[in-house]
């Protein structure tokens, strides 16, 4: 549990979105996430948006997985 | 796909797994507790990148799995029920029950339809008047306030013939009585990462306020599991256990309080059977109040005989993780995912299922 | 004409033999099927193919085809796969009392298409009327002869240590187009069949080297589920390299998405061949110049080690074992 898709938000209307991933497009509710805006990425768990992806966070993420990588090779 | 790719990267993985090996000092066991996290460490081969050191197990965090046979049996029986449409998750209709399954069902002429959403059996609902559409609810807190909206919708549409029947559970309480069990000494447990979008952190905070078992909070992509692993066998090293967030760009301390207020909405909490632990309390989700009249329990009472287990199965003892499938006389032998004694074989996040399909034995 | 099918149309009075003179022979007219005698007559030496499918499939029209274009591309493959030049075949339909007339004959006309397009000739057919709600809409069966040039000898039982495994293009691409139409699971998506007949392919694999040990269309079960078959069937190991395995974006998103593996899911236009190591780059180069194989790679090799299993080289690495498919393709959530 469970299987949640990171898709980029297309289109707002009401409590829907158009959702998009490599092309594919999917109607998703947003009525787990009221605030979310265009262009935002949120994860689609069952045809609802349970979360918006924090890009700062995912970058921060990036630069820690290549600082321990990087340690690594120092051993 | 972004958010995905940079998380496959295989050279990262490479380095992390190394930087893994050369910090474990000791022998050290994770368990996993997600179905989802099971899937994709076998899926990804992270048992052969981490060293012998670090064990990996898998624990009750699969919402199929956990059904007990009984509810399977309610399900059944409500498929039987005439004009009654039954909808469910995929996961589910294979899994065996006292004497059938959904799939058996549907077979001898059930009407069982398979939906992706709570929202697409509601559509059905509406485009059905006639019929009572009843919506098997498993899953846990990540599919909790999605049913907990499509309820709302039902009711602010004024769509009375659509029901649940709420198998949702709750996370926390299962782990601490699986702790509370102590039957297998853990250091650290790799936490539910799409549960926690929903919960937050601070309802795992028990984990090593109580326990002194550290926790770290999971993405599902390869580097996010591998970069947990790497933290917990910090953690254990350091002596400091604590639950953290690996999965950052999806998890907040306090989560998603939108959904959290939905669910708080529409269910209220109840005792519930989990297979492999038996009654954990307030570990359910039961529809309540205003939405009553949504619960399928209420509105279709029905009483199967007694539940029966298939002897020899172990899927209990696995799914808490005093047992391998190995070790479990039933596997690939009598129980095998074409003919699936019990759901750990049947579920693709099921411990047995995985290693069955992705190298049981082979190393 | 009515424009709905009636019972009366599969009784074999006046309204069947409209029904086949107006709506069925005018586009798929040929001299044997003409003549509208009990069977069809032909003369045909040499080692003959055989093979029939049944298409059930729903919905009966999908992005990138339909039932029609189905019944013939898969019938047409089957043959193909043993080596054989398809020649004939014969078209059964049974058609649901009140399905349209105007989308039977669509199929007809995508049926003809499709023949064309492979060379065959449909011969001999037949139509029969159920009651309503006794078929879903319309099953097709087509049955099919070929003829296996000589010294071919293609079968699953060939593959030795050593070959080669050559994938004719993207993966997933049927699978996922049926799935996305299906109550429930709609998307909005540019995910087309690859429904296809794969015969020319075939015939100019076996132009370069006519020492091709296995071929095989991976349908239902997908990839992995042939591989299987070849494992056993041969007695040998397989290894492959998921890098390798070509995907069509839609569709590696569109699995995600379901929680699907596109090793498992079913392909219609598509083939696997295991050739020997030495002809295995020259018949690579020769499919990727096919439109049907212009996305073809080498995904992997047999090996003597583990008899009758498949393991694949995973993303990161490590390698896990594939088995074959297990019950139905299933969307989780979990």
């Amino acid at each position: 549990m469970c299987l949640a898709v990171p898709v980029r938000v297309v289109s707002i209307e009401g409590d829907d979105a158009e959702t998009e991933i490599g092309g594919v497009r999917r109607r998703a509710s947003i009525a787990l996430t009221p605030e979310v805006k265009v262009g935002d990425y949120v994860l689609l768990h069952t045809g609802y948006a349970i979360g918006i992806v924090d890009e700062a966070e995912a970058r921060e993420t990036l630069k820690l997985l290549e600082e321990i990588a990087s340690l690594s090779e120092v051993h | 796909m972004k958010f995905i790719d940079e998380y496959q990267n295989s050279e990262l993985a490479g380095k992390l797994a190394q930087h893994i090996a050369t910090h474990t000092t000791g022998q050290i066991r994770l368990m996993e507790f997600c179905g989802g996290h099971t899937h994709a460490i076998m899926r990804y081969g992270i048992r052969q990148l981490v060293p012998p050191t670090v064990e990996m197990r898998s624990g009750p965090g699969c919402p199929v799995c956990v059904t007990a046979t009984g509810d399977i049996d309610r399900a059944i029986a409500l498929a039987r029920l005439p004009g009654v449409i039954i909808t469910t998750f995929g996961d589910i209709v294979r899994v065996p029950g006292s004497h059938s399954s959904l799939q058996q069902a549907k077979a001898e002429g059930g009407d069982i339809r398979i939906v992706y959403s709570a929202r697409d059996a509601l559509e059905i609902a509406r485009a059905n008047p006639g019929k009572s559409v009843i919506f098997i609810g498993i899953g846990f807190e990540t599919t909790a306030p999605t049913i907990a909206a499509a309820i709302i919708k039902a009711k602010k549409e004024g769509i009375e013939n659509f029901y649940v029947l709420s198998l949702l559970k709750l996370t926390p309480p299962a782990i601490r009585a699986l702790l509370e069990l102590g039957e297998v000494k853990l250091d650290g447990i790799i936490g539910p990462g799409h549960v926690c979008v929903i919960t937050g952190s601070r309802p795992y905070e028990f984990i090593s306020r109580d326990y002194g078992i550290g926790c770290v909070i999971s993405g599902f992509e390869p580097l996010d599991i591998l970069l947990s692993i790497d933290k917990l066998v910090e953690q254990v090293e350091s002596g400091k256990p604590k639950v953290e967030i690996a999965y950052r760009r999806g998890v907040k301390p306090e989560g998603n309080e939108k959904a959290l207020e939905l669910i708080e909405k529409v269910f209220e909490r109840d005792s519930a059977i989990w297979r492999g632990i038996g009654n954990v309390p307030q570990s359910g989700l039961k529809v309540k109040g205003e939405y009553r009249h949504f619960d399928a329990d209420r509105a279709f009472p029905v009483t199967p005989h007694p539940a029966k287990e298939h002897k020899g199965c172990r899927c209990g003892d696995i799914l808490r993780g005093v047992a391998l499938p190995l070790e479990c006389p039933l596997f690939g032998k009598v129980c095998t995912p074409e003919k699936p004694v019990g759901p750990c074989m049947v579920s693709s996040e099921g411990p047995c299922a995985a290693y069955y399909q992705h190298g049981a034995g082979y190393e | 004409m009515s424009d709905t099918i009636l019972l009366a149309h599969g009784s074999g009075g006046k309204l069947s033999h409209d029904l086949v003179e107006k709506k069925f022979l005018p586009l798929l007219t040929n001299p044997i099927l003409a003549r509208l005698d009990d069977s069809a007559v032909f003369e045909a030496s040499g080692r003959l193919a055989f093979t029939t499918d049944s298409y059930v499939v729903q919905p009966i029209f999908f992005p990138g085809g339909d039932i029609g274009k189905l019944a013939v591309c898969g019938t047409v493959n089957d043959l193909s796969m043993n080596g054989a030049r398809p020649l004939y075949l014969s078209l059964s339909a049974i058609i649901e009392e009140g399905f349209s007339i105007a989308e039977l004959e669509r199929i007809v006309r995508s049926i003809k298409a499709a023949a064309e397009e492979a060379e065959v000739k449909i011969i001999t057919g037949d139509t029969k009327v159920v009651n309503k709600g006794q078929a879903d809409k319309l099953f097709i069966n087509t049955s099919g002869i070929g003829i296996i040039p000589p010294g071919i000898d293609i079968s699953g039982a060939n593959a030795r240590a050593g070959d080669r495994i050559i994938l004719s293009g993207t993966i997933g691409d049927h699978g996922m187009a049926i799935m996305s139409q299906r109550e429930g699971l709609r998307f909005e998506t540019p995910l087309k069949s690859d429904c296809a007949s794969l015969n020319k392919l075939v015939a100019q694999m076996l132009e370069v080297s006519p020492d091709i040990h296995c071929l095989r269309d991976p349908t239902r079960g997908g990839l992995a589920t042939t591989l299987n078959e070849f494992a056993r069937q041969s007695r040998v190991g397989i290894v492959i390299e998921e890098n390798k395995i070509p995907v069509a974006e839609g569709v590696r998103a569109a699995c995600e998405l379901l929680g699907l593996d596109p090793i498992y899911v079913a392909n219609e236009g598509k083939l696997v061949a295991v050739v020997a190591p030495g002809d295995a780059a020259k018949i690579l180069a020769k499919m990727k110049r096919n439109r049907q194989g212009r996305n073809a790679a080498i995904i992997g090799a047999v090996t003597g080690e583990h008899p009758g299993r498949v393991t694949m080289k995973t993303k990161l690495g490590p390698s896990r074992v594939i088995d074959m498919l297990s019950g139905e393709l299933l969307p989780r959530i979990c």
